[in-house]
């Protein structure tokens, strides 16, 4: 049974390929409807037998699956595309990967993400361990508004007020003690750190929910000192959830848009505001491109952090 | 100390900026007048021209039939989804979990572009269809996630129970399933509902001009006419109404528990 299932959904994809290449991608949908029809009915005869959920719960859910990946999966097709044009496939070729290589605007704004991302996830980390620790600890009013408001609110809102802050207070202030301020790196750097916190301070929080008190009350009997028990028992136990959300705060600081576009000034760039740029400007393959390489590096990092902290996914949802 | 400067500072400046006048090269104008006949000082121009025109009403009910269109198709995809991930062989939920939040590892914009490409061949770019797509897409997970953490704490016994008791299939959904479920549909409908309320790109990129939504008109405001007051009321307005419906939506999910 469970062979001719693999058979069939081999089949599948074959033709769901063999039809894309040859129509350009017109015929995609009814090969994939097709597909899933069969991959479906396949999944859901399988399933009366053993007491798996039936036919249409498959159907509409493997839907839904192709709704998400599909296009993700044409982006990466079309970045091998040997054309202009995102419409047809003419042939094979890593052409716009070597484009991509030697752009320098590109190069330049992948490190300036990298930059960021690093700054922003270290500090962010540091104050959301802090924050968590003291919310558990403390129990304080206001401290969960403060900290969950900006990952809750829409991220314009944060963008705009911080815009308005940076050119308007903070600028004017420092000037008047001569020191020359603008949007730039360092305002990105200080706008990802504030939505940051909110999600590392969540996990590291989440992390201490389930521990037993006692321990630290031992460590106390014990006769360390706050900063004994910090280091020696808290910090050690806390540390997947502190690992998980420092990989956290770094792909929201690399992937964020929204904020950064409002409180990065002219100067600076980072990938997404030059994806956004290119999109807008002429789009060719090399945004394909582009997304490809990203697509690659965030699943990498996502392997990494699922080995190096395996309940990350537990304390994601 | 730290969120104190750089976002309750920030949030409370944008409420005073919100009631002065702008600049005259775009900003903000002094508090203080320095030059006579320079306008200074606090006004409720912005909320003035605000609730003079209808037009800004208008995209604000624009901007939330979009957001409740993308949340509605949100939840009838994700309920299959979950639904299926919640009923499943233990070892095999993790995994699909995993399958629904790995393409929103890649970038939004991406993602966005990603359905520049689906739909230019078929000519229905710059559409609200395509804004919808862009806005469901991008949401999706934020729907299933919620729902299947509740679906996944339901005890199979109840719908065993049911049956035993005559109920068919739909009857068991509508009268067991889905009320039990009705924290999980909130709490996602609020993750989808308020994100899209604030959200330009989309709009910007896959829709045409018709299909601006107040997150475009606060953009416009800052970088584009540079009439910062106005884009201070706008977003102070957006923070409103996003605070009613997460009141709206807890208030419900509340109400509910209570009941059951």
């Amino acid at each position: 049974m469970r062979k001719l299932a693999l058979g069939i959904e081999a089949l599948a994809i074959a033709v769901l390929f063999g039809s894309f290449l040859a129509s350009g991608g017109k015929l995609l949908l009814a090969g994939a409807a097709a597909a899933l029809l069969a991959l479906a009915g396949v999944l859901g005869l399988a399933g009366k037998r053993r007491e798996m959920p039936g036919f249409w719960l498959w159907f509409v859910s493997l839907l839904a699956y192709a709704f998400l990946y599909i296009p993700l999966v044409i982006v990466v097709i079309f970045s091998f595309n040997d054309s202009k044009l995102n419409a047809e496939w003419v042939g094979f070729t890593t052409a716009w990967y070597l484009k991509l290589f030697s752009d320098e605007d590109m190069l330049r704004a992948a490190l300036n993400s990298l930059s960021i991302a690093c700054g922003a996830a270290a500090i962010a980390t540091v104050l959301g361990t802090m924050a968590g620790l003291s919310m558990h600890r403390f129990k304080p009013k206001l401290l969960p508004f403060l900290v969950f408001t900006p990952v809750a609110m829409p991220e314009i809102l944060l963008g705009v007020s911080l815009l308005i802050f940076f050119l308007n207070s903070v600028s004017p202030a420092l000037g008047a003690l001569g020191i020359d301020f603008g949007l730039g790196l360092t305002t990105v750097v200080i706008a990802h750190v504030t939505f940051c916190i909110g999600f590392v301070a969540i996990i590291v929080r989440a992390r201490l929910a389930g521990m037993d008190e006692s321990i630290f009350e031992a460590a106390r009997d014990l006769g360390a000192t706050p900063w004994q028990t910090f280091r020696l028992v808290t910090l050690p136990l806390i540390m997947p959830g502190v690992i998980a959300g420092a990989l956290m705060a770094f792909t929201l600081s690399i992937d964020d848009f929204v904020i950064t576009f409002f409180t990065s000034g002219v100067g600076t760039k980072t990938l997404p505001l030059e994806i956004y740029t290119m999109i807008k400007v002429a789009v060719t393959p090399e945004v394909n491109a582009v997304s490809a390489l990203l697509m690659a590096l965030t699943l990498g990092m996502i392997m990494i952090a699922a080995k190096l902290a395996p309940d990350l996914m537990q304390a994601k949802t | 100390m730290f969120l104190v400067v750089f976002f309750l500072l920030p949030a409370l400046i944008m409420v005073v900026a919100s009631l002065r006048y702008p600049g005259e090269f775009g900003g903000l104008a002094p508090l203080v007048s320095t030059r006579p006949g320079e306008e200074a000082g606090l006004t409720l121009e912005s909320y003035r021209v605000f609730f003079s025109d209808w037009v800004y009403f208008e995209i604000f009910a624009k901007s939330f039939g979009v957001a409740v269109l993308t949340t509605l198709v949100c939840l009838l995809m994700a309920y299959p989804v979950a639904a299926l991930i919640a009923r499943s062989p233990k070892r095999y939920r993790d995994m699909m979990v995993l399958l629904v939040v790995l393409p929103f590892a890649s970038n939004f914009l991406v993602r966005v572009y990603a359905w520049m490409i689906m739909l230019g061949p078929f000519e229905l770019l710059f559409s609200r269809f395509a804004v919808i797509c862009g806005m469901v897409y991008v949401h999706l997970p934020f729907m299933i996630l919620p729902l299947y953490t509740n679906l996944e704490k339901h005890d199979p016994a109840l719908l065993d129970a049911a049956q035993d008791l005559g109920a068919n299939a739909w009857q068991r959904f509508w009268r067991v399933t889905f009320p039990l479920s009705l924290p999980g549909v909130f709490s996602g409908s609020a993750l989808v509902f308020i994100p899209v309320l604030g959200m330009f790109a989309i709009p910007e990129i896959l829709g045409g001009k018709d299909d601006w939504i107040v997150g475009n008109m606060i953009k416009e405001s800052f970088l584009g006419t540079r009439d910062w007051p106005f884009g201070s009321m706008l977003s102070l307005m957006l923070t409103l109404a996003v605070l009613a419906v997460a009141a709206a939506a807890s208030w419900l999910a509340g109400r509910r528990m209570s009941r059951a």
